[in-house]
């Protein structure tokens, strides 16, 4: 969970698992995920435990979610954009039935 | 003229003179200096802005805004400055995944690279890694719950989102940079319920014959004006061991011992960390040779006093390389960039022989008192090579500390065969998490230094990469040929299908 101690300038709005959330025009998708008091992004791959973002920094890609369709993107390498549809991601990557290609 | 920004991967230019890998201070001085000589630069960098993670969103950021981060974040204003002011590329969210040096006869290395969702593969008579650092791990029982995050991701928040942790903040481990974060979150009004410290007060008769030096160089007022700032506003713990986070499905605590006490402190956020290491996955894919640095307990690229790898035409600077800060860094990218020049006949080495010069002695500047610190917070034995079984490594692939000893007293040669039975080293990370922390377990298990056990041998893509964007290479008609068994004018039926 993330405060922001600065109004953002401007917003952005996108959604995550189909609620609306609002971002400010700059953020990556996982601080942006952070500041809206999401706390966790995804199941882990093998024993499915709650997993967020570690690193911040492109390392430990505990961030993972699915963005537009598509899995396993870092969200906090990617900048948010109006309109995104984010969803976590349960489990490992699925390979077939998903507009992933 | 200036910099260029680059989006989309069909305006990438085939062939540069130099590319560089990262823009933190190193990449932006070394792009900086070499543009400036006149050669043909690219920077590709996975980052949104230019900085780093140092002097991350310093482009957008504003002094009196964000009146909370130290003097010496807006140093990077200069670099940052300069560098846009450059004749250029630069590609931002760009995902270099591959690099071969020259094969033998050719003089260009080659690179692959992701940027927009199309790959490119790009080649380059030289290429300076300026990869920059990661933390540490810092493997400890309930790490891997939500609410955990290193102290570097605090202060990435901080920087590029003027965002603090919410409720009870717990920072945990050693190291100048835990103290730099705390005194920033305490300037942004964040509520810090304790600094836990777990340096290892062995270190301490260690680091004694560095003082010397250390007392002479820049970074002693700053560093003790933080330690006495920190203290006189949060409680701080020495000598913490035995530390755990504790919690459900999130961080609710952490429990530790502290001689002969143990405690738990309620917490909605812990944030980790105990030094920094060189992020070494793209020059060990590159083939690189990587040897093990005993002073800062870390493996890093083999370089010579210019930067220059093991591999010709490759070179490597900043903390990638060999960790020395943020002002270091900076210098260490003008001399690899001087030094990739000269190598390629773009300046003749009488012309930078004096600059060269110069230029190492600013290093030396910024080099002293490094050893001081690198074994004064040298982590504790169990901080590295963690002993509770429960605790995991691997956290992609969710090994355990305890699995991975049964397995290590099997007597599995090394961490390459390591990640053949247990697939540690395997998940979307690439080991970045776990490398380290396998090397020390079994260093320790075997009674040896690490630099004899080694670290994963690591292969290219050194990122994961959707087959869209491979799909999104540009074909020779030779590479259809080979594939499909006809040139590229004639299609097969189901092509011609998918067509329509
Ligand atoms: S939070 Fe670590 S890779 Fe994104």
């Amino acid at each position: 969970m993330l405060l922001r101690i600065r109004e953002p300038a401007e917003m952005v709005t996108f959604s995550f698992d189909g609620r609306h959330v609002t971002a400010a025009r700059g953020d990556t998708l996982a601080a942006a995920l952070l500041a809206a008091g999401v706390d966790t992004f995804r199941e882990s791959v093998v024993g499915g435990e709650p997993r967020a973002p570690y690193c911040l920094m492109g390392v430990c890609f505990e961030c993972l979610v699915t963005i537009d369709g598509i899995q396993n993107r870092q969200s906090c390498l990617i900048e948010v954009r109006e309109g995104m549809v984010v969803n976590s991601q349960l489990g490992a990557r699925l390979v077939t039935g998903c507009a992933d290609r | 003229m200036s910099m260029r920004r680059i989006t989309d991967a069909g305006t990438l230019a085939p062939h540069y003179d130099l590319v560089v890998v990262g823009a933190g201070p190193a990449g932006l001085s070394a792009a900086t200096e070499a543009a400036a000589a006149g050669a043909c630069v690219l920077v590709a960098d996975e980052n949104l802005e230019p900085g780093g993670q140092i002097y991350r969103a310093v482009t957008r950021n504003t002094q009196g805004r964000q009146d909370f981060l130290g003097k010496d974040y807006w140093k990077g204003r200069i670099i940052t400055e300069a560098f846009c002011a450059s004749s250029l590329d630069y590609a931002a969210a760009a995902t270099v995944w591959s690099l071969d040096a020259a094969a033998a006869g050719e003089d260009h290395a080659t690179l692959g690279l992701t940027l927009g969702g199309a790959a490119r593969m790009i080649s380059a008579r030289a290429v300076i890694l300026a990869t920059g650092a990661m933390e540490r791990p810092m493997p400890a029982i309930g790490w891997t719950l939500p609410g955990v995050m290193s102290a570097g991701a605090a202060q990435i928040a901080l920087k590029s989102a003027s965002g603090i942790p919410g409720g009870r903040i717990v920072l945990a481990g050693c190291g100048p940079l835990l103290y730099l974060l705390a005194d920033q979150l305490l300037r942004a009004g964040a509520n810090i319920s304790a600094l836990l410290d777990t340096a290892d007060k062995n270190q301490r008769m260690a680091a004694l014959r560095h003082l010397p030096n250390f007392l002479l160089s820049p970074y002693v007022a700053k560093g003790l004006s933080l330690l006495f700032s920190v203290r006189r506003q949060v409680r701080v713990i020495p000598g913490v061991t035995e530390l755990a986070i504790t919690g459900a499905r999130r961080a609710e605590g952490v429990r530790f011992r502290s001689g002969k006490r143990q405690e738990t402190i309620a917490a909605d956020c812990v944030l980790l960390h105990q030094g920094i290491i060189p992020g070494i996955n793209l020059a060990s894919a590159s083939g690189c040779i990587i040897e093990w640095n005993d002073t800062q307990r870390a493996f890093q690229p083999y370089t010579d006093s210019h930067g220059r790898t093991s591999l010709a035409g490759i070179l490597s600077a900043g903390d990638g390389a060999d960790i020395g800060g943020a002002e270091h860094a900076a210098v260490s990218g003008r001399i690899a960039a001087l030094a990739a020049l000269a190598d390629i006949g773009l300046l003749p080495p009488s012309q930078i022989a004096t600059r060269l010069e110069e230029l190492e002695k600013q290093r030396q500047l910024y080099r002293r008192g490094r050893a001081f610190l690198d074994t004064l917070y040298r982590p504790a034995r169990q901080f590295l090579a963690p002993p509770e079984p429960d605790t995991m490594v691997c956290r992609c692939e969710e090994v355990s500390a305890g699995t991975l000893r049964q397995v290590i007293a099997l007597g599995v040669p090394g961490p390459n065969q390591l990640k053949t039975f247990l697939r540690c080293g395997m998940g979307p990370c690439q080991g970045r998490m776990c490398a380290s922390t396998i090397t020390e377990i079994m260093a320790n298990e075997r009674g040896v230094s690490p630099a004899e056990i080694g670290t994963y041998r690591l292969r290219a893509p050194v990122k994961p990469l959707r087959l869209a964007e491979l799909g999104a290479l540009p074909q020779t008609p030779a590479a259809v040929v080979a594939v499909t068994g006809r040139p590229p004018e004639h299609r097969s039926i189901e092509e011609e299908g998918k067509k329509q």
